[in-house]
């Protein structure tokens, strides 16, 4: 990564930050959840649009998002880029990491700017993650990369095809 | 913060910083299309018509919140797989992905011969048995209108988030 580039990310060590939520949302944020899950909109003062359709102030919208995404109650708040179309590509990957490996694997793979999303599941292929690549080679690349870290295979599952759904969850 | 000192950036440039300044999340201040453009040393009007034109284009594929699943009361996060004959899997595929409760879903190769799984639906609901009734349900539907097309299906059920932060370019 260049200077400029690490400069604009704002990127902390997910590894060493939590993801689990720290409370649960009251009524007014599963309500302002809702209304962000839409088309947040493009203009000068968005946060105070937001909160007039609410009855909230801009100022209370602001200070209840960056609450929520402190407390992990969302994980980001932003444009949700479609890599794809911008010439890269998303892979799903799977390894079957042993259990008494299994934090020193976690690091490595999360250190990976590439890895997007790690879930664990209950499976003998324990560890499902999703690469982002600016390039498509760049797929192959992070899952040899991946491999060489961790002496484990990665299994890669690209998408053959993708089938419409609704991606909204109700709060 | 400017990015470059140089003369203004060509159109793809400019996305692409745009891009680098915002995947870590929208600035929360009154103005944030206004503290981005400052980022990517444009001005806002400029900045909100880019972010509009890649909304168009789907290299945005929305603006907003992503909530954490769990904190929202979606605690069983169920990866369904499933083994479908090769001939319908678009069709069942289609009709998957247009149930309520699914949210992603994807034909994607299958591992043979550890995986032999080629459609990915995954589920999400308040509880284990609710997401398995759901799975159920899937399985029913593909039964009544794909006679035979499933062999096999599994449910892999998340018990942990590692790690979410959406992609990442500029690695």
């Amino acid at each position: 990564m260049s200077e400029t580039d690490a400069a604009l990310t704002d990127q902390k060590p997910a590894s060493r930050r939590g993801v689990a939520a720290r409370r649960e949302p009251d009524a007014v944020d599963r309500r302002l959840i809702n209304a962000l899950q839409g088309d947040f909109p493009v203009l000068e003062a968005p946060f105070a649009a937001v909160g007039a359709s609410l009855g909230l102030t801009e100022s209370e919208v602001i200070q209840r998002l960056q609450a929520l995404l402190d407390d992990h109650v969302l994980t980001r708040f932003g444009p949700m880029f479609q890599i794809e179309r911008m010439g890269g590509a998303f892979c799903l990957a799977a390894m079957a990491v042993p259990e008494a490996d299994w934090q020193r694997v976690v690091d490595a793979v999360n250190a990976c700017p590439e890895v997007a999303h790690n879930y664990r599941r209950e499976h003998a292929l324990n560890m499902w993650f999703v690469l982002a690549t600016e390039a498509p080679e760049g797929i192959a690349a992070c899952a040899r990369r991946i491999e060489a870290l961790t002496a484990l295979t990665v299994h890669l599952f690209p998408k053959e095809r993708e089938y419409f759904v609704e991606m909204k969850l109700e709060a | 913060m400017n990015l470059v000192d140089t003369a203004p950036a060509s159109e793809a440039e400019l996305d692409r910083r745009i891009v680098l300044a915002t995947q870590g999340g929208l600035p929360l201040v009154p103005r944030p299309y206004a503290a981005v453009a400052e980022r990517v040393a444009s001005d806002e009007a400029t900045v909100r018509a880019r972010l509009l034109a890649m909304l168009a284009d789907g290299r945005i594929r929305r603006m907003g919140a992503v909530p954490n699943h769990y904190a929202i009361g979606y605690t069983a996060n169920g990866m369904s797989v499933w083994d479908v004959d090769d001939s319908v899997v678009d069709a069942v595929g289609e009709r998957v992905g247009g149930l309520a409760f699914v949210t992603h879903c994807y034909r994607r190769p299958r591992h043979l011969p550890d995986w032999p799984y080629n459609l990915f639906a995954m589920v999400h609901a308040a509880s284990r048995e609710a997401a398995l009734e759901r799975v159920a349900e899937i399985a029913a539907l593909i039964e009544r209108e794909f006679q035979g097309a499933c062999r096999r299906r599994d449910v892999l059920f998340s018990t942990g988030i590692l790690k979410k932060t959406g992609l990442r370019i500029g690695g």
